[in-house]
């Protein structure tokens, strides 16, 4: 790409804030990280964008429920359906599953409580551009920080989700009951991926792990930038 | 006019808030509870109810998860 940097934006709704740590980790990936305010009309001509963790609009009605109606959203909508890298993590995810740019919903953790701590997952499909240098079965330990996290699709959704190798994370040890231990998801054409585990968070040894960074690393190759 | 919408979970849906306050209600003494299930109640003053069914659709209740009835008040 001679020297062309890809660019990768990250949303941020009022109660975002694990947009820096996103912004860090693409960083660290050799990556141009580029903020998009929830109000702007355009993505700004980026190649890949992550929709944070946090509490969009303070998770007001369900989470993710009012950031989905954003202005960036649009423009967001229209980047999923021509193929572009989306990833959404934990309140990322939940937006995406309001936006109906993934199925099914995150409901409250069945336990009732806030579940903050690293559980072991697994990675189940490396054919999504955020997952690509990951060795398929790839077991790893990734931060989770949610309360509404308890992955719901109807049986027939469940079922092609799995027939279709497009459950992308897989807990080892189930936080929150979600069914069959999902931790992430898949869009039907692999380019918007949904997880609740924070990789950006174990993006660094300084943060204790950075087997997260190939998320993030994976979406470059997928730009056509080696690393 | 006034227009209360009416949201709750699916059946079927796992719904631990309800199942916390199940719980919790037989610990105060209070005995024979089945089952509890916990829904929004959302009131809205406006000109005219004809939105109100693409309002419950598209931002009020979550379908995937969630149905929702609507009666206007007054």
């Amino acid at each position: 790409m001679g020297g062309t940097l890809v660019r990768i934006g990250v949303t941020i709704f009022p109660g975002s804030n694990c947009d820096r740590d996103a912004l860090y980790a693409i960083e660290l990936a050799g990556a141009e990280p580029v903020e998009l305010w929830h109000a702007d009309a355009s993505l700004k001509g980026v190649d890949a964008v992550v929709v944070p963790g946090g509490f969009s609009y303070g998770d007001y009605l369900r989470p993710g429920a009012i950031a989905r109606f954003s202005k960036v959203m649009g423009p967001l909508e229209e980047f999923a359906k021509s193929g572009g890298p989306i990833l959404g993590v934990c309140n990322g995810f939940q937006v995406l599953t309001e936006a109906h740019l993934l199925p099914g919903a995150l409901l409250r953790n069945r336990s009732m409580r806030f579940v903050c701590k690293r559980v072991p997952v697994r990675v189940e499909s490396t054919a999504t551009p955020w997952t690509s240098l990951y060795e398929p079965g790839y077991e790893l330990t990734l931060p989770v920080a949610h309360n509404e996290g308890n992955y719901f699709a109807d049986e027939k959704s469940v079922s092609e989700l799995e027939d279709e190798g497009r459950v992308v994370l897989r807990y080892l040890e189930n936080p929150n009951g979600s069914l069959n231990a999902i931790a992430g998801i898949c869009s039907e054409w692999r380019n918007v991926v949904g997880l609740m585990p924070h990789p950006e968070r174990f993006s660094d040894a300084v943060l204790g792990s950075d087997r997260g960074l190939k998320v993030f690393e994976s979406v470059l190759r997928s730009a056509g930038v080696g690393v | 006019m006034k227009v209360r919408v009416l949201v709750r979970p699916k059946s079927g849906i796992l719904d631990p808030q309800g199942e916390a306050v199940r719980r919790a209600l037989p610990a105060l003494g209070f005995g024979g509870v089945d089952s509890v299930h916990i829904g929004r109640l959302i009131e809205m003053e406006l000109e005219s109810a004809d939105e109100v069914e693409g309002m419950c659709r598209r931002l009020l209740a979550n379908p995937t998860v969630e149905e929702y009835e609507w009666e206007v008040l007054s």
